[in-house]
Protein backbone atom coordinates (compact mmCIF):
# COMPACT_ATOMS: atom_id res chain seq x y z
CA UNK A 1 0.00 0.00 0.00
CA UNK A 2 1.48 3.20 -0.71
CA UNK A 3 1.99 6.40 1.50
CA UNK A 4 -0.50 8.76 1.63
CA UNK A 5 -0.84 12.17 0.16
CA UNK A 6 -0.76 15.41 1.54
CA UNK A 7 -3.52 17.68 0.04
CA UNK A 8 -4.08 21.54 0.29
CA UNK A 9 -7.01 23.11 -0.73
CA UNK A 10 -7.60 26.70 -0.65
CA UNK A 11 -9.79 28.78 -1.82
CA UNK A 12 -9.28 31.53 -3.44
CA UNK A 13 -10.36 34.99 -5.12
CA UNK A 14 -13.66 32.73 -7.00
CA UNK A 15 -11.86 29.08 -6.89
CA UNK A 16 -9.59 27.42 -5.30
CA UNK A 17 -5.64 26.52 -4.91
CA UNK A 18 -5.05 23.22 -4.66
CA UNK A 19 -1.13 21.85 -3.71
CA UNK A 20 -0.47 17.83 -3.69
CA UNK A 21 2.42 16.33 -2.63
CA UNK A 22 2.44 12.14 -3.72
CA UNK A 23 5.30 10.20 -2.31
CA UNK A 24 6.14 7.99 -4.85
CA UNK A 25 9.46 6.43 -5.63
CA UNK A 26 9.60 7.33 -9.75
CA UNK A 27 12.19 5.25 -10.81
CA UNK A 28 12.78 6.15 -14.57
CA UNK A 29 14.05 2.30 -15.22
CA UNK A 30 17.62 3.83 -16.26
CA UNK A 31 19.53 3.51 -13.12
CA UNK A 32 21.77 1.07 -11.96
CA UNK A 33 21.95 -0.53 -8.29
CA UNK A 34 25.19 -0.68 -6.55
CA UNK A 35 25.21 -4.65 -8.31
CA UNK A 36 25.04 -2.46 -11.75
CA UNK A 37 21.87 -3.85 -12.16
CA UNK A 38 18.91 -2.18 -13.78
CA UNK A 39 16.09 -1.08 -11.29
CA UNK A 40 13.20 -1.00 -12.94
CA UNK A 41 10.61 1.49 -13.80
CA UNK A 42 8.31 2.43 -11.45
CA UNK A 43 6.15 5.89 -12.22
CA UNK A 44 3.08 7.20 -11.75
CA UNK A 45 1.27 7.21 -15.01
CA UNK A 46 -2.15 8.98 -14.75
CA UNK A 47 -3.05 11.75 -12.54
CA UNK A 48 -6.73 12.69 -11.78
CA UNK A 49 -8.37 15.13 -9.79
CA UNK A 50 -12.18 15.75 -8.99
CA UNK A 51 -14.53 18.33 -7.30
CA UNK A 52 -17.28 16.60 -5.28
CA UNK A 53 -16.70 13.88 -7.92
CA UNK A 54 -16.63 15.80 -10.96
CA UNK A 55 -13.50 15.46 -12.86
CA UNK A 56 -11.31 18.58 -13.29
CA UNK A 57 -8.37 17.33 -14.54
CA UNK A 58 -6.75 14.48 -15.86
CA UNK A 59 -2.87 14.23 -16.74
CA UNK A 60 -0.49 11.30 -18.04
CA UNK A 61 2.82 11.75 -16.38
CA UNK A 62 5.82 9.65 -17.43
CA UNK A 63 9.49 8.82 -15.77
CA UNK A 64 10.81 12.75 -16.08
CA UNK A 65 8.64 13.65 -13.31
CA UNK A 66 10.64 13.80 -9.41
CA UNK A 67 10.43 11.15 -6.71
CA UNK A 68 7.76 12.44 -4.31
CA UNK A 69 6.45 15.03 -6.71
CA UNK A 70 4.50 17.85 -6.29
CA UNK A 71 1.33 19.12 -8.23
CA UNK A 72 -0.51 22.57 -7.58
CA UNK A 73 -3.39 23.83 -9.66
CA UNK A 74 -6.52 25.99 -9.50
CA UNK A 75 -10.14 24.94 -9.63
CA UNK A 76 -12.69 27.81 -10.76
CA UNK A 77 -15.92 27.90 -9.18
CA UNK A 78 -14.41 25.38 -5.75
CA UNK A 79 -16.03 26.79 -2.37
CA UNK A 80 -15.24 26.59 1.00
CA UNK A 81 -16.34 22.88 2.01
CA UNK A 82 -16.25 21.41 -1.74
CA UNK A 83 -14.26 17.55 -1.54
CA UNK A 84 -11.10 17.70 -3.65
CA UNK A 85 -9.96 13.95 -4.54
CA UNK A 86 -6.98 13.05 -5.89
CA UNK A 87 -5.91 9.51 -7.47
CA UNK A 88 -2.59 7.97 -9.37
CA UNK A 89 -2.07 5.31 -10.70
CA UNK A 90 1.37 3.50 -11.58
CA UNK A 91 2.96 1.49 -14.00
CA UNK A 92 2.85 -1.42 -11.52
CA UNK A 93 -1.18 -1.00 -11.23
CA UNK A 94 -1.04 0.16 -7.90
CA UNK A 95 -2.84 2.96 -6.98
CA UNK A 96 -4.33 5.85 -4.50
CA UNK A 97 -6.52 8.37 -3.79
CA UNK A 98 -6.94 10.92 -1.05
CA UNK A 99 -9.04 13.38 -0.13
CA UNK A 100 -9.12 17.03 1.35
CA UNK A 101 -11.79 19.67 1.72
CA UNK A 102 -11.72 23.41 0.55
CA UNK A 103 -11.13 25.73 3.33
CA UNK B 1 30.41 76.16 -23.01
CA UNK B 2 26.96 77.61 -23.99
CA UNK B 3 24.10 77.11 -21.57
CA UNK B 4 21.64 74.53 -23.17
CA UNK B 5 24.83 72.56 -24.43
CA UNK B 6 25.64 71.92 -20.89
CA UNK B 7 22.06 70.85 -20.19
CA UNK B 8 22.57 68.60 -22.79
CA UNK B 9 25.58 66.99 -21.29
CA UNK B 10 24.28 66.70 -17.58
CA UNK B 11 20.91 64.97 -19.65
CA UNK B 12 23.33 62.46 -21.27
CA UNK B 13 25.70 61.72 -18.23
CA UNK B 14 22.23 61.45 -15.76
CA UNK B 15 21.27 58.45 -18.91
CA UNK B 16 24.36 57.05 -18.63
CA UNK B 17 24.32 56.83 -14.77
CA UNK B 18 20.97 55.30 -15.01
CA UNK B 19 22.43 53.09 -17.59
CA UNK B 20 25.06 51.71 -15.60
CA UNK B 21 22.88 51.36 -11.96
CA UNK B 22 20.00 49.37 -14.08
CA UNK B 23 23.07 46.69 -15.27
CA UNK B 24 24.20 46.89 -11.46
CA UNK B 25 21.11 45.76 -10.54
CA UNK B 26 20.73 43.34 -12.68
CA UNK B 27 24.36 42.00 -11.95
CA UNK B 28 23.09 42.23 -8.13
CA UNK B 29 21.32 38.92 -8.05
CA UNK B 30 23.97 36.71 -6.70
CA UNK B 31 24.05 33.13 -7.40
CA UNK B 32 23.16 32.71 -3.89
CA UNK B 33 19.83 34.87 -4.44
CA UNK B 34 18.73 32.95 -7.32
CA UNK B 35 20.08 29.49 -5.17
CA UNK B 36 17.48 31.15 -2.15
CA UNK B 37 14.67 32.02 -4.78
CA UNK B 38 14.78 28.38 -5.82
CA UNK B 39 14.36 26.91 -2.60
CA UNK B 40 11.48 29.47 -1.81
CA UNK B 41 9.90 27.87 -4.57
CA UNK B 42 10.56 24.58 -3.84
CA UNK B 43 9.50 25.19 0.54
CA UNK B 44 5.49 25.01 -0.66
CA UNK B 45 5.51 21.33 -1.63
CA UNK B 46 8.46 20.24 1.07
CA UNK B 47 7.93 16.52 0.66
CA UNK B 48 10.07 16.47 4.62
CA UNK B 49 5.82 16.58 4.71
CA UNK B 50 6.00 13.27 3.81
CA UNK B 51 8.19 11.94 6.54
CA UNK B 52 6.69 13.94 9.01
CA UNK B 53 3.48 12.24 8.67
CA UNK B 54 5.40 8.54 8.43
CA UNK B 55 7.44 9.72 11.34
CA UNK B 56 3.72 10.78 13.60
CA UNK B 57 2.53 7.41 12.51
CA UNK B 58 5.33 5.39 13.27
CA UNK B 59 5.35 7.56 17.13
CA UNK B 60 2.04 6.05 18.04
CA UNK B 61 2.10 2.86 16.22
CA UNK B 62 3.10 -0.39 18.62
CA UNK B 63 6.00 -2.25 17.27
CA UNK B 64 8.78 -4.26 18.34
CA UNK B 65 9.44 -7.40 20.53
CA UNK B 66 7.55 -5.23 22.96
CA UNK B 67 4.88 -4.24 20.73
CA UNK B 68 4.77 -0.99 22.55
CA UNK B 69 4.42 2.91 20.69
CA UNK B 70 7.30 5.64 21.55
CA UNK B 71 4.27 7.99 22.96
CA UNK B 72 6.28 7.01 26.69
CA UNK B 73 9.38 8.42 25.17
CA UNK B 74 11.03 11.52 27.06
CA UNK B 75 13.55 13.56 24.94
CA UNK B 76 13.84 15.43 27.38
CA UNK B 77 11.05 17.84 28.60
CA UNK B 78 8.81 14.13 30.29
CA UNK B 79 7.61 11.31 28.55
CA UNK B 80 5.57 11.80 25.62
CA UNK B 81 6.35 15.55 25.10
CA UNK B 82 7.53 16.27 21.63
CA UNK B 83 6.83 19.86 21.23
CA UNK B 84 9.61 22.03 22.15
CA UNK B 85 11.98 18.93 22.63
CA UNK B 86 13.95 19.13 19.60
CA UNK B 87 15.23 22.86 19.93
CA UNK B 88 17.31 21.60 23.26
CA UNK B 89 19.04 18.43 22.01
CA UNK B 90 21.60 17.16 22.50
CA UNK B 91 21.37 17.30 26.22
CA UNK B 92 22.15 15.42 29.63
CA UNK B 93 19.80 12.05 30.49
CA UNK B 94 19.73 11.07 34.33
CA UNK B 95 18.36 7.70 33.23
CA UNK B 96 21.16 7.23 30.55
CA UNK B 97 23.75 9.16 31.94
CA UNK B 98 25.10 10.54 29.05
CA UNK B 99 24.43 13.75 26.88
CA UNK B 100 22.47 12.44 23.64
CA UNK B 101 21.17 13.91 20.71
CA UNK B 102 17.72 13.07 18.90
CA UNK B 103 18.79 9.84 17.10
CA UNK B 104 20.74 8.33 20.04
CA UNK B 105 17.95 9.20 22.76
CA UNK B 106 15.13 7.59 19.85
CA UNK B 107 17.40 4.57 19.90
CA UNK B 108 17.46 4.45 23.83
CA UNK B 109 13.50 5.02 23.01
CA UNK B 110 13.42 2.00 20.83
CA UNK B 111 15.40 -0.65 22.85
CA UNK B 112 13.53 -0.06 26.45
CA UNK B 113 9.78 0.47 25.28
CA UNK B 114 9.80 -1.26 21.68
CA UNK B 115 12.35 -3.72 22.51
CA UNK B 116 14.55 -3.18 19.24
CA UNK B 117 18.14 -3.72 19.28
CA UNK B 118 20.01 0.11 19.00
CA UNK B 119 23.16 -1.42 17.83
CA UNK B 120 21.57 -3.41 15.05
CA UNK B 121 19.82 -0.04 14.00
CA UNK B 122 23.34 2.02 14.11
CA UNK B 123 24.75 -0.74 11.86
CA UNK B 124 21.80 -0.31 9.22
CA UNK B 125 22.95 1.43 6.30
CA UNK B 126 21.20 5.11 5.75
CA UNK B 127 17.52 4.80 4.45
CA UNK B 128 17.28 0.64 5.06
CA UNK B 129 15.26 -0.93 7.00
CA UNK B 130 14.80 0.58 10.65
CA UNK B 131 17.25 3.84 9.46
CA UNK B 132 14.41 4.67 7.20
CA UNK B 133 12.13 4.78 10.27
CA UNK B 134 14.39 6.85 12.08
CA UNK B 135 14.70 9.31 9.39
CA UNK B 136 11.21 9.94 9.31
CA UNK B 137 11.02 9.76 13.52
CA UNK B 138 13.35 13.01 13.16
CA UNK B 139 11.65 14.52 10.57
CA UNK B 140 8.72 14.70 12.90
CA UNK B 141 10.12 15.27 16.31
CA UNK B 142 11.90 18.19 14.71
CA UNK B 143 8.97 19.35 13.10
CA UNK B 144 7.08 19.71 16.49
CA UNK B 145 9.41 22.45 17.53
CA UNK B 146 9.54 24.33 13.62
CA UNK B 147 9.80 28.23 14.27
CA UNK B 148 10.93 27.80 18.27
CA UNK B 149 14.34 28.95 18.94
CA UNK B 150 17.13 26.80 19.90
CA UNK B 151 18.26 26.87 22.73
CA UNK B 152 20.90 24.11 24.19
CA UNK B 153 21.04 23.31 28.00
CA UNK B 154 24.07 24.15 29.09
CA UNK B 155 24.19 23.63 33.13
CA UNK B 156 25.17 19.96 33.44
CA UNK B 157 28.69 19.19 33.72
CA UNK B 158 28.79 16.67 31.25
CA UNK B 159 27.08 19.21 28.80
CA UNK B 160 29.87 21.34 28.97
CA UNK B 161 32.24 19.04 28.66
CA UNK B 162 30.86 17.71 25.38
CA UNK B 163 30.64 20.86 24.08
CA UNK B 164 34.42 21.49 24.61
CA UNK B 165 34.83 17.84 22.54
CA UNK B 166 33.09 19.09 20.18
CA UNK B 167 34.74 22.32 19.65
CA UNK B 168 38.11 20.04 19.70
CA UNK B 169 36.75 17.64 17.38
CA UNK B 170 35.04 20.55 15.17
CA UNK B 171 38.79 22.07 14.71
CA UNK B 172 40.61 19.11 14.59
CA UNK B 173 42.86 18.18 11.19
CA UNK B 174 43.26 15.14 9.40
CA UNK B 175 42.99 13.08 7.12
CA UNK B 176 44.43 12.67 3.32
CA UNK B 177 43.55 16.52 2.68
CA UNK B 178 43.97 17.66 6.34
CA UNK B 179 40.76 18.88 6.64
CA UNK B 180 38.98 19.84 9.56
CA UNK B 181 35.50 20.96 10.08
CA UNK B 182 36.67 24.33 10.51
CA UNK B 183 38.24 24.55 7.35
CA UNK B 184 34.71 25.08 5.51
CA UNK B 185 32.34 26.19 8.58
CA UNK B 186 35.07 28.14 10.38
CA UNK B 187 34.73 32.00 8.89
CA UNK B 188 31.70 33.41 7.31
CA UNK B 189 31.28 33.81 3.44
CA UNK B 190 32.76 30.24 2.04
CA UNK B 191 31.15 28.26 0.06
CA UNK B 192 31.22 25.06 -2.42
CA UNK B 193 30.20 25.28 -5.30
CA UNK B 194 26.97 27.23 -5.33
CA UNK B 195 26.27 26.14 -1.40
CA UNK B 196 27.02 28.53 1.28
CA UNK B 197 28.69 27.52 4.18
CA UNK B 198 27.55 28.69 7.24
CA UNK B 199 29.85 29.72 9.89
CA UNK B 200 29.48 27.14 12.82
CA UNK B 201 31.84 28.98 15.37
CA UNK B 202 28.68 31.27 15.83
CA UNK B 203 25.28 32.16 15.78
CA UNK B 204 25.13 31.69 11.80
CA UNK B 205 21.27 33.37 11.82
CA UNK B 206 17.48 31.61 11.74
CA UNK B 207 17.05 28.80 9.87
CA UNK B 208 20.71 27.94 9.16
CA UNK B 209 23.06 25.21 9.75
CA UNK B 210 21.99 23.57 13.16
CA UNK B 211 18.61 25.29 12.55
CA UNK B 212 18.41 23.31 9.20
CA UNK B 213 18.55 19.84 9.91
CA UNK B 214 16.58 17.39 9.43
CA UNK B 215 16.24 18.16 5.85
CA UNK B 216 14.37 16.44 2.77
CA UNK B 217 17.70 16.65 0.24
CA UNK B 218 15.96 17.44 -3.50
CA UNK B 219 19.36 15.57 -5.08
CA UNK B 220 18.79 12.52 -4.03
CA UNK B 221 14.89 12.35 -2.70
CA UNK B 222 15.98 11.33 0.89
CA UNK B 223 15.49 12.92 4.29
CA UNK B 224 18.99 13.69 6.35
CA UNK B 225 18.88 13.93 9.85
CA UNK B 226 22.31 15.32 11.33
CA UNK B 227 23.82 12.40 11.89
CA UNK B 228 23.53 11.58 8.57
CA UNK B 229 25.20 15.23 7.58
CA UNK B 230 27.93 14.97 9.93
CA UNK B 231 28.47 11.21 8.13
CA UNK B 232 29.02 12.82 4.83
CA UNK B 233 30.85 15.78 6.43
CA UNK B 234 33.37 13.40 7.05
CA UNK B 235 33.23 11.58 3.54
CA UNK B 236 33.85 14.75 2.23
CA UNK B 237 36.87 15.34 4.71
CA UNK B 238 38.03 11.59 3.58
CA UNK B 239 37.92 11.13 7.24
CA UNK B 240 37.06 7.56 8.30
CA UNK B 241 33.35 7.29 8.89
CA UNK B 242 32.04 8.27 12.52
CA UNK B 243 29.71 5.91 14.49
CA UNK B 244 26.02 6.66 14.12
CA UNK B 245 25.02 7.90 16.99
CA UNK B 246 28.51 7.96 18.29
CA UNK B 247 29.80 10.56 21.30
CA UNK B 248 31.76 12.17 18.81
CA UNK B 249 28.91 13.05 16.37
CA UNK B 250 26.66 14.49 19.68
CA UNK B 251 29.54 16.80 20.95
CA UNK B 252 29.72 18.23 17.38
CA UNK B 253 26.00 18.64 17.59
CA UNK B 254 25.95 19.85 21.09
CA UNK B 255 29.15 22.78 19.71
CA UNK B 256 27.02 23.71 16.67
CA UNK B 257 23.52 23.51 19.03
CA UNK B 258 24.85 25.68 21.30
CA UNK B 259 26.94 28.09 19.09
CA UNK B 260 23.52 28.65 17.58
CA UNK B 261 21.73 29.80 20.53
CA UNK B 262 18.78 32.11 19.57
CA UNK B 263 18.67 30.68 15.70
CA UNK B 264 15.04 29.49 14.73
CA UNK B 265 14.59 26.42 13.75
CA UNK B 266 13.09 25.38 10.24
CA UNK B 267 13.49 21.60 10.77
CA UNK B 268 12.77 19.63 8.75
CA UNK B 269 14.08 21.74 5.70
CA UNK B 270 14.68 21.61 2.13
CA UNK B 271 17.92 21.56 0.55
CA UNK B 272 18.95 21.31 -3.41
Amino acid sequence: MADPMRIRAQSSGSGATVRVLMAHEMETGLRKDAAGKTIPAWFIQQVSASLNGKPVLSAQWGPSVAKNPFLQFNIKGAKAGDKVAITWLDNKGDTRTDEATVS
Amino acid sequence: MSAWRREGLRVALALALAGVSATAAAQGKSAADGIAEYRKMLEDGNPADLFEAKGESLWTTKRGPKNASLEACDLGKGPGVVKGAFVELPRWFADTQRVQDLESRLLTCMETLQGLKAAEIAATPFGRGEQANMEALAAYVSAASRGQRMNLPQAHLQEKVMYEVGKRAFYFRGGPMDFACATCHGEPGKRVRLQDLPDLTKNPGDGIGFAAWPAYRVSSGELWSMQRRLNDCYRQQRFPYPGYASDVTIALGVYMGVNAKGAESIAPAIKR
